[in-house]
């Protein structure tokens, strides 16, 4: 079955890093097709930026994201600009924190921020509190995949952190959305 | 053995021309080929190559070209503005059949145009934007994959008819990422050795003369004027450019068959996209979708030499259709071969057409 996932935030979240773990995780790990495309713009730190991936069984033959079924959005101005028009049986995880606004569609509020500033001591991990708690919501992905996934993109030394957010957002995402 | 990768095709591009061989990359960055300079500038020196950040496009082919003439694979990588920049040189590269790469990731133009954005705009520009008559090769890749075997491929066409190959991709196929197999090796041709007794343009049937860079041991003289089979200017004389230029013309072009690269779904069908390039899986999609045979495709992997006789394959097509990410530029290729009807497809802006838009095309052709 076809997904696409869009993941939107401002520049220095790690949006289109996300977008990779995902696409490397479902492509290399849970023997799934994978594009990763991302919108390529001036945008700089602070700006509204924004990744996305369609997953799929079979072969992706036309590879831009029509219609997500899967939204990750960590900033106000992601979801004004990349969020706000969901489709009403997509799903919706958002940075609680962060996003005044909720959407008409099935939403779970992660407060991915909060916690990898607090729990976590490093907000610089959010987004991957992000991605545990969407593999847990969708199973868009496998739990391993997503963990070979995360330690491969990583830098040398912060493994230990990152899987520490993959772990935490597992958990949040069951809580969050009812599982 | 093999790696298999989760990539981005401008990676993808510069790794393929990595394990072909390429140990020279002349280039001035540009948006969206970018990735290909920054990987080659890192991974060039630790293969024992050179990588050059140049002063501007028209020195980045000019130092291409001189890397060639040492015996080196050689290519360089840019977008619409700097391809604009290095035509007066590609012809040079053209007239003293210098093999070298050239990659345009190609982006919306005129003039610096959308820098982020997807384009075709440029595929008549690689195949007549230099002065004077001459043919190349343009091949163009419509996934990551492609990206890296299209890219090894270029370096050996290049090498094998002595011309300048242009790799045609665009920022989508540049900037998106998806799973890529890369061997450890891959075939390589270099260009046949200059035989003894030969001279330096002097060319056998295939019209491709032995390749005797500087350091080979062989005197050769370079020059974009004029010149007979010893390499010396003869700039007045009506026959020897007549013989040289139909050669550097004939050489590629009888070659079309040799240097085709294409897939045909369906021959029988009636109506038929004509594709090349990321459009191509506009269409995919749309066959898989709708299980419809009675829908063709032909998909160009090399655009140029123009391969007239694939069109041929499809005996019962009552109309061609084709999609392009410009106002229509291949398909007047296509259409001066054909008697039935050619329907352009255009579109400009930076996106690919959708799946519906085709199907709204297509219904109304049929």
């Amino acid at each position: 079955m076809r997904h696409e996932v869009r993941f939107s935030g401002y520049g220095g979240q790690g949006i289109i890093l996300s977008a990779v773990i995902l696409g490397r995780a479902a492509a290399l790990y849970d023997g799934k097709y994978a594009v990763q495309t991302q919108v390529y713009g001036p945008e700089a730190r602070g700006g509204a930026s924004m990744g996305q991936v369609v997953i799929d069984d079979e072969p992706i033959l036309y590879p831009e994201v029509a219609e997500p079924d899967i939204f990750v959005i960590m900033s106000q101005q992601g979801f004004e600009k990349y969020g706000v028009l969901a489709r009403e049986d997509a799903v919706m995880l958002l940075d609680s924190d962060l996003v005044r606004s909720r959407p008409a569609c099935r939403c779970c509020e992660i407060p991915a921020t909060a916690e990898a500033k607090g729990t976590l001591g490093r907000e610089i991990v959010a987004n991957i509190v992000m991605m545990g708690a969407l593999v847990t919501a969708t199973g868009v992905v496998s739990r391993e995949a997503i963990e070979r996934a995360v330690l491969d993109s990583v830098p040398r030394g912060t493994e230990e952190l990152n899987l520490k957010a993959l772990k935490r957002g597992f958990e949040l995402g069951e809580r969050a959305c009812n599982l | 053995m093999s790696r298999v990768e989760f990539m981005q095709g401008n990676t993808a591009c510069a790794e393929g021309a990595l394990t072909a061989g390429c140990r020279f990359f002349g280039g001035y960055p540009i948006t969206p080929s970018t990735e290909i300079a920054e990987t080659m500038a890192r991974k060039l020196p630790k293969a024992g190559g050179v990588f050059i950040s140049m002063e501007d496009e028209l020195a980045s082919i000019a130092a291409v070209i001189g890397a060639a003439w040492t015996g080196a694979r050689a290519m360089t990588a840019t977008s619409g503005p700097g391809f604009s920049l290095m035509m007066e040189n590609i012809g040079y590269a053209a007239m003293t059949e210098t093999p070298c790469v050239i990659v345009n990731i190609q982006r919306g133009g005129p003039s610096t145009g959308q820098p982020t954005r997807a384009a075709q705009g440029d595929m008549l520009q690689c195949r007549f934007g230099s002065h004077g008559d001459y043919s190349t090769i343009a091949i163009t890749p419509n996934s990551v994959q492609e990206m890296f075997d299209l890219t090894a491929k270029a370096f050996d066409l290049a090498d094998r008819f002595r011309v300048p190959t242009f790799l045609m991709a665009d920022e989508i196929v540049g900037h998106m990422r998806e799973r890529v197999t890369i061997p450890d090796a891959v075939e390589v041709t270099r260009p046949g050795p200059l035989a003894e007794g030969s001279l330096p343009f002097e060319a056998g049937d295939d019209g491709i003369p032995g390749f005797a860079p500087f350091g080979s041991g062989r005197s050769v003289h370079v020059t974009g004027l004029t010149h007979d089979e010893r390499g010396y200017p003869d700039t007045t004389d009506p026959e020897a450019h007549d013989r040289l230029v139909r050669r550097l013309v004939a050489k590629v072009e009888s070659a079309r068959r040799e240097i085709a690269d294409y897939e045909v779904v369906n021959p029988d069908a009636e109506t038929v996209f004509v594709t090349y390039g990321p459009p191509s899986r506009t269409v995919q999609q749309v066959m898989r979708d709708r299980r419809d045979d009675s829908i063709g495709h032909l998909r160009l992997r090399v655009v140029w030499p123009f391969p007239e006789f694939a069109l041929q394959e499809f005996g019962n097509a009552q109309v061609f259709l084709m999609p392009e990410l410009n106002m229509g530029q291949m398909v007047r290729e296509v259409q001066r071969h054909v008697d039935q009807p050619v329907v352009s497809i255009p579109k400009i802006g930076g996106e690919l057409q959708t799946p519906a838009e085709l199907v709204q095309v297509l219904e109304a052709h049929r």
